[in-house]
C-alpha cells in the first residue's frame, strides 16, 4: 500500500470556541454561533449576520510584532499549528526540520487586512491614485498570503516544502490533500497542512450580497445557517483555523503517537460548468468521492457518517445530496449526514480544515455531530441529516466533502488505520 | 422628480457593460421576446444586470425579478412598474 | 517513476511577446522591454517602471462575455491557455473531461479588478460592488476560468509561494500526471500593475527606483538595487510522454525531470539559506549529476543581498564559474507566479534552439564567481537546465527540463 498517511496533531480556531476542546463542545452540544456582525457597522448591509470567533491573540502567545505583521488569518493559522504541534507530542520526540513541510490553505488571504489598508491609502476611496506613504511594509504580507505559510513554517521551525493552497472554498481540504500526495511520494515526513480564513470584512460581505449568496434572515441571526432546511436561504459567513500534523503511519506507531484517523483517500475534480452555479446532477462531486474511496480501497458502505459541505444555499444542498446518493447508492440513505456550519458558519477556504477536524473529532468521540436548526423537510434534500442533536454511535470511516467557487469539488476520506481493506 | 422611463436600449447597454453578449447574439435584433438563458445569459449576469439597473435608477429589485420576468419584454415593463413607484405619492 | 512527463505546448504572454514565435524572437537576442508605466500616472511613486504587455486588446481574444467578469491576469491566462492547445495540437474536446485538468499558481490574484471594487465600496457603497468580485479577484480564478472554457474536469489545484508558486505549480500538474491524468495545463499569471497593486508592491522595499529602463533591474551588477516588476506569465501543457507519442505531438519541447523545494530557516537563525538543498533535491528527483548542467536561469532578484544568497547555492553546486547562469527576466521585470513558467519555457526553446538568452542590462559584478551569460546571447548544447524561483519569507524552488530527443 506504499506510504499511509495519519493524522497526529488537531488545532482549531473556530467561531464559539478557540481550541479543539471547546470546538468539539459546541457541535457535540449542538450550539450555534452566528450573530449579528460586531466587526462593523452592517446596517447597510443585505446579510448582516455573520459567525465571528471572539479572538484575542494577544492571549494566544503571539507577540506584540507577530500582531502586527499577520493578517487576522495568519494569527488564527500560527495559533493552531502550535496547538496542533503540542498535541501532537512530536516537538518533545523530535523531528527533521528538512523533512518537515507546510501546506496553509486560504481561499482569500488577507482579505481583511487589504480591505482596511485599502481604506487608508485611498483615503476612504477618494484616491485613485493611492498613497503609497500610508501603507505600512507588512502590506506586501497581505499582497501575497504565501505569508501564511511563512509564518506558520517559522512558528513550527519547518523547512521542507511550503506554499499556500488556494482554491477557493475547497481549498482546506485539497491543501490537506496536497500534503497527504507529499508525504506519500517521500518528498517530506511531516506535515503542518491545514486552512484558515478570516473574511469577516465589508469588501466580502459586499461580494456575497451583490450575488444574495449569503442569507438575509437578519432577524434571527442564531438560527440564520440553515442548511438542508426548507426554508434555508443562504449560507452565513464564518472564519477559523483548522491545522493539522500529518505524519507517515510507521513513524507515528513507532513514536507511540496517538492517532487520530489516517486520511486513506481524497480526490478533487472541477465541474467546469460555472464559476459559482451547480449543476443539480452533483456527477463532479461524485466523481471525487469515487476516486477518494477507490484510492481509501474502502465501498461507500463502510462509510458510517459524512460530514457535508452543506453551506445552506438552495442550490448546494440539493447539488451534494445528488452526489452523495450517486456514489453511496442506498446507503446513502443509511449514513448519517450532516454540516456543520449550521454552527460555525461557512469560513470559506478554512471551513474544509475545520469539517476534517470535526470529522476526525467525531470518530474520536463516535459521535456525530448535528445539523442545528434544521427544522423543515426539503423534500429535494432526503437523506438523515442528524437534526438538532448529535447522535452516539460508532464511527469508523467518515467522508468529508467541499465545493467551491471556480468549480472545484474534493472528498476526502479519513478512516481509522486499522480498518479492513475492500 | 420627474418619471424616468426604462427602454429597451438602456437595458441592451447594461446588458452589454455588465456582461457582454453571447457569441452570435445581436442585441440590437429583435430580443424583445427572447428568453435571457437563450441570450446566454446565466444567473451571475442577471444579478450583475440587476444590480446596476438597481444603482443607475435607485430602486430595490425583488430577489426574483429575473425567474418572474425572464424576458427582455417582461423586464422592462417590470422595471418601469418600480419607477413608477418612485415618483407615485 | 516510469512516467516522463513531457512540454507539448505553450502559451505565454509577457511583456516581450504573445505567443511563443513572438517571445522568443525578442528573448534569445535580449531584447529589453522594460519601460516606464503606462497603465496608470506611476510618476509621484517611488517606482515607475514596469514591463508591460503592450498592445494586448482583449476584444480581439476574448467572447464579451467573459471580459468584464475577468481581471487582466485572467484574460491574459485565458488567451494564453488557448494558444497552448493551438501549439500543442490538442482539441480539448478529443480528450475526456475528467483527464484533463489545470494546476496554477497566483501570486496577488486580480488586484486591479479587487482595486476597483474596493474603490466602489468605499466612496460608493456596498451595494456598488460587483457581482463578480465574488470570484474574480480570488487566487483560484485562473484555474477556474480556464477549466470552464476549456471543459477540464480532471484534478486541478492553485499554490501560492510568491515567486517561488509558478515552480510548484508545474511539480503539483506533474504529481497528476504521473497519477494518470492526460493533460494538466500548469503555469502562472499575474497582472498588479495598478495603483494599489503598486503601492502593495512598493511596500515590500525590494523594487528598483531607478527611471531608466536599461539599468534599473540589474541582477549580480555591481549597481544592483532592486527589482522591476512585470506581468504576464505562461501556461505550459504536460503530458504523459507515451500519451503524446501515440497521438502523434509536434512539439514535444522536454522533459519536466526533476523538482526540490524548501524553505529557509527562520531569519535571524544566522544558517544557511534553503536554495542549495532545493537544487540538490531538483537533481537528485531528476537523477542527474551537477555536471550534466548545461545552463542555470536565475531567480535574480536583483537585490545584493538575495543575489549573494542564489550565487553561493549555485556555485556550492556547480563550483565557481561551474555553470553558465543566464536571467533572461532582466528584459520583462519578475512576473511572479508567471516568473518562473516563462523561465521554464525560455529553458525549452534554449534546449530546441541550443541558445542560452542574455542576461539583459547586466554587467558581472566581480564579487560573483558566476558563469553569468550577459550582452550576447550564447550558443551552446543545452541538453538539461535547472530554473530557480524563491518567493519572499523563504519559498525556494528548483526544476530540473531535459531534452527528451
Amino acid at each position: 500500500m506504499g506510504r499511509r498517511v495519519v493524522i497526529t496533531g488537531v488545532g482549531v480556531l473556530a467561531p464559539g470556541g478557540i481550541g479543539a476542546k471547546s470546538f468539539w463542545s459546541l457541535l457535540s452540544e449542538g450550539r450555534t454561533a452566528t450573530r449579528r456582525i460586531t466587526f462593523f457597522d452592517p446596517s447597510s448591509f443585505r446579510s448582516r449576520v455573520a459567525a465571528e470567533a471572539d479572538f484575542d491573540p494577544h492571549l494566544h502567545g503571539l507577540t506584540p510584532q507577530e500582531i502586527r505583521r499577520m493578517d487576522r488569518a495568519a494569527q488564527f493559522a500560527v495559533v493552531t499549528a502550535r496547538e496542533a504541534l503540542a498535541d501532537s507530542g512530536l516537538e518533545l520526540a523530535g523531528f527533521d526540520p528538512h523533512r518537515t513541510g507546510v501546506t496553509i490553505g486560504s481561499a482569500v488571504g488577507a482579505t481583511t487586512g487589504l480591505d482596511d489598508e485599502y481604506r487608508v491609502v485611498s483615503d476612504g476611496g477618494a484616491l485613485d491614485l493611492v498613497d503609497h506613504t500610508y501603507a505600512p511594509q507588512h502590506l506586501y504580507n497581505y499582497f501575497v498570503p504565501s505569508s501564511f505559510s511563512a509564518e506558520v513554517a517559522w512558528a513550527v521551525g519547518a523547512e521542507g516544502p511550503a506554499t499556500v493552497v488556494s482554491t477557493g472554498c475547497t481549498s482546506g481540504l485539497d491543501s490537506v490533500g496536497h500534503a497527504v500526495e507529499l508525504i506519500r511520494e517521500g518528498t517530506a515526513d511531516v506535515m503542518i497542512a491545514g486552512a484558515t480564513d478570516a473574511p469577516i470584512s465589508p469588501i466580502t460581505m459586499a461580494c456575497f450580497d451583490a450575488i444574495k449568496a449569503t442569507t438575509p434572515r437578519n432577524d434571527d441571526p442564531e438560527h440564520a445557517s440553515r442548511p438542508f432546511d426548507g426554508t434555508r436561504n443562504g449560507f452565513v459567513l464564518g472564519e477559523g483555523s483548522a491545522v493539522f500534523v500529518l505524519e507517515e503511519l510507521a513513524s507515528a506507531q513507532r513514536r507511540g503517537a496517538h492517532i487520530y484517523a489516517e486520511i486513506a483517500g481524497y480526490a478533487s475534480r472541477c465541474n467546469a460548468f460555472h464559476m459559482t452555479g451547480l449543476r443539480p446532477d452533483g456527477r463532479e462531486m461524485s466523481e471525487a468521492i469515487n476516486v477518494a474511496l477507490g484510492e481509501a480501497r474502502m465501498n461507500g458502505d463502510q462509510i458510517d457518517y459524512i460530514n457535508a459541505h452543506g453551506s445552506g444555499t438552495k442550490q448546494n444542498d440539493r447539488h451534494e445530496t445528488a452526489a452523495f446518493k450517486l456514489s453511496l447508492g442506498d446507503h446513502a440513505y443509511r449514513t448519517p449526514v450532516s454540516s456543520i456550519k449550521s454552527m460555525v458558519g461557512h469560513s470559506l477556504g478554512a471551513i474544509g480544515s475545520i469539517e476534517i477536524a470535526a470529522s476526525v473529532l467525531a470518530m474520536e468521540h463516535d459521535m456525530v455531530p448535528p445539523t442545528a436548526n434544521l427544522h423543515t423537510p426539503d423534500p429535494e434534500c432526503d437523506l438523515d441529516y442528524v437534526p438538532l442533536t448529535a447522535r452516539e454511535q460508532r464511527t469508523d470511516a467518515v467522508l468529508t466533502v467541499g465545493s467551491g467557487f471556480g468549480g472545484f469539488q474534493s472528498a476526502m476520506v479519513l478512516a481509522r488505520p486499522e480498518r479492513s481493506v475492500a | 422628480m420627474s418619471e424616468q422611463e426604462f427602454t429597451i436600449t438602456d437595458l441592451t447597454r447594461i446588458l452589454l457593460e455588465g456582461a457582454g453578449a453571447g457569441e452570435g447574439i445581436d442585441l440590437g435584433g429583435d430580443i424583445l421576446d427572447t428568453d435571457f438563458e437563450e441570450l446566454g445569459y446565466e444567473s451571475l449576469a442577471l444579478l450583475e444586470t440587476g444590480g446596476r439597473i438597481e444603482r443607475e435608477y435607485g430602486i430595490s429589485l425583488d430577489d426574483d425579478i429575473f425567474t418572474d420576468h425572464r424576458t427582455p419584454r417582461a423586464l422592462v415593463a417590470a422595471i418601469n412598474g418600480y419607477l413608477k413607484e418612485l415618483v407615485a405619492p | 517513476m516510469s512516467v516522463k512527463t513531457v512540454i507539448t505546448g505553450i502559451g505565454v504572454a509577457t511583456a516581450n511577446g504573445l505567443g511563443v514565435d513572438e517571445f522568443w524572437a525578442a528573448t534569445r537576442v535580449g531584447k529589453n522591454a522594460i519601460g516606464r508605466v503606462t497603465r496608470f500616472d506611476a510618476s509621484s511613486y517611488p517606482a515607475r517602471l514596469a514591463g508591460e504587455v503592450r498592445g494586448f486588446e482583449v476584444s480581439e481574444h476574448l467572447p464579451s462575455r467573459l471580459i468584464p467578469q475577468t481581471d487582466r491576469m485572467t484574460q491574459l491566462a485565458l488567451v494564453a491557455a488557448d494558444c497552448a492547445f493551438e501549439d500543442a495540437g490538442v482539441e480539448p474536446g478529443n480528450i475526456p473531461e475528467f483527464d484533463m485538468g489545470v494546476v496554477t499558481a497566483s501570486t496577488s490574484g486580480g488586484f486591479e479588478f479587487g482595486q476597483n471594487e474596493l474603490k466602489k465600496l468605499w466612496s460608493q457603497g456596498s451595494q456598488y460592488v460587483s457581482a463578480y468580485q465574488s470570484f474574480a479577484w480570488f487566487y483560484a480564478v485562473n484555474s477556474g476560468q480556464i477549466s470552464i472554457r476549456n471543459g477540464m474536469k480532471g484534478p486541478s489545484g492553485v499554490v501560492v509561494s510568491d515567486h517561488a508558486g509558478g515552480l510548484d505549480a508545474i511539480a503539483q500538474a506533474r504529481r497528476q500526471i504521473r497519477k494518470g491524468s492526460k493533460l494538466i495545463f500548469s503555469g502562472g499569471f499575474d497582472a498588479s500593475i495598478c495603483p494599489w497593486g503598486w503601492v502593495a508592491q512598493v511596500a515590500g522595499g525590494r523594487l528598483s527606483t531607478s527611471d531608466e529602463p536599461d539599468r534599473a533591474y540589474l541582477p549580480f551588477d555591481a549597481a544592483a538595487n532592486g527589482y522591476v516588476p512585470g506581468e504576464g506569465g505562461a501556461l505550459l501543457i504536460l503530458e504523459d510522454i507515451r500519451t503524446a507519442r501515440e497521438r502523434g505531438a509536434e512539439n514535444i519541447y522536454g522533459e519536466v525531470a526533476g523538482y526540490g523545494a524548501t524553505f529557509d530557516p527562520k531569519p535571524g537563525s544566522g544558517r544557511e539559506p534553503g536554495l542549495r538543498r532545493a537544487i540538490a533535491v531538483a537533481l537528485a528527483d531528476a537523477g542527474v549529476e551537477a555536471g550534466e548542467v548545461d545552463v542555470v536561469f536565475a531567480d535574480a532578484a536583483g537585490s545584493p543581498d538575495l543575489d549573494r544568497q542564489e550565487a553561493d547555492a549555485i556555485t556550492a553546486v556547480f563550483g565557481p564559474s561551474g555553470v553558465p547562469v543566464t536571467a533572461p527576466k532582466t528584459m520583462i521585470g519578475r512576473l511572479y507566479s508567471g516568473a518562473a513558467p516563462v523561465d521554464v519555457v525560455s529553458a525549452v526553446l534554449a534546449i530546441r534552439e541550443g541558445l542560452i538568452p542574455p542576461t539583459t542590462n547586466v554587467e558581472l559584478s566581480p564579487e560573483y564567481d558566476l558563469d553569468l551569460v550577459t550582452g550576447q546571447p550564447r550558443t551552446a548544447s543545452v541538453r538539461t537546465a535547472l530554473v530557480l524561483a524563491r518567493g519572499v519569507g523563504g519559498f525556494n524552488s528548483a526544476v530540473v527540463v531535459r531534452a527528451t530527443g
